[in-house]
């Protein structure tokens, strides 16, 4: 299937191709960021059915009756781990999604600093918010 | 060829000539099948659920902020097109969870055979259903 109009490929770059390849770093797979996907997956497991629950049990309740279920303990420390999980699973997630769509260094790179930025926020609004409603 | 990158597309076929890579075929050519779309159905959703943090920080932000704030934030979330928002993105968790335990049985090096990822795949379409249906039964009824 090799189209006939495509120029013959050449390569202007006198170096062999290991001497190409070496120095490039890793190829993006380093393990850190698979293992922590993996490990916030796991503490989401439980974290998100207790979400789950904790919105039903929150149907229908006033402001005072929802800071007052967020204030006990270990609503308070649960909720709080759900939003570090949540966030730094979803900041992963994304990552990899904007490196396999965005081509464009510039572009890329602009996305990822905006996306993990708005994240950031995003998670520090609601652990401010659920320390606010307990305390 | 002007940088690294490019020169990388270019090898040498077995009689030593040079070559362009060949690149996989694009999207459009493929089938849709349960591999494929249970895969690109987890992407969407954990893309989806993304946008769904931005509604659970209005919720809270809203709920520490004040009542009228919290009122606010009740009303639009309690109307029918909030609702209905809200019962896209209960979807999308529940088969973000389900898929998810999928995908790290297969980290743990189970459930590879092609019949048993069919298998797992309607499982979670199914228990995706029974979740989301449930939720909102338990939903309605508290309320």
């Amino acid at each position: 299937m090799n189209s006939s109009n495509t120029p013959d490929p050449t390569v202007h770059i006198m170096r062999s191709q290991l001497g190409r390849a070496r120095g490039l770093g890793s190829a993006k797979i380093g393990v850190q960021h698979w293992w922590a996907q993996r490990v916030t997956a796991i503490a989401l497991l439980p974290l998100s059915l207790y979400f789950v629950l904790s919105v039903i049990r929150l149907e229908g309740h006033t402001r005072l009756q929802m800071a007052d279920f967020i204030g006990r303990p270990w609503n308070t420390v649960l909720y709080l781990c759900l939003i570090a999980a949540l966030f730094y699973h979803l900041a992963l997630g994304l990552q990899v999604v904007i490196e396999d769509y965005v081509h464009k260094d510039a572009t890329r790179i602009a996305s990822l600093l905006a996306v993990k930025g708005i994240i950031f926020f995003c998670a520090l609004a609601c652990a401010v918010s659920v320390l606010k409603l307990a305390f | 060829m002007k940088n690294v990158n490019e020169a990388l597309m270019v090898g040498r076929n077995t009689e030593g000539k040079l070559v362009r890579r060949p690149l996989s075929p694009h999207l459009q050519v493929y089938k849709p099948q349960m591999s494929s779309m249970t895969s690109i159905a987890h992407r969407a959703t954990g893309c989806a659920l993304g946008a769904g943090t931005l509604v659970l920080t209005y919720w809270l932000v809203s709920a520490a902020s004040g009542d009228h704030a919290f009122a606010v934030a009740q009303s639009i979330i309690c109307s029918w097109l909030g609702l209905l928002v809200l019962f896209g993105f209960t979807v999308a968790l529940f088969y973000h969870f389900c898929n998810g335990i999928r995908h790290l049985a297969w980290d743990a090096g189970k459930g590879f055979e092609l019949p048993d990822m069919h298998r797992s795949g309607k499982l979670v379409l199914a228990a995706t259903a029974v979740l989301t249906i449930l939720f909102w039964i338990i939903g309605f009824v508290v309320w």
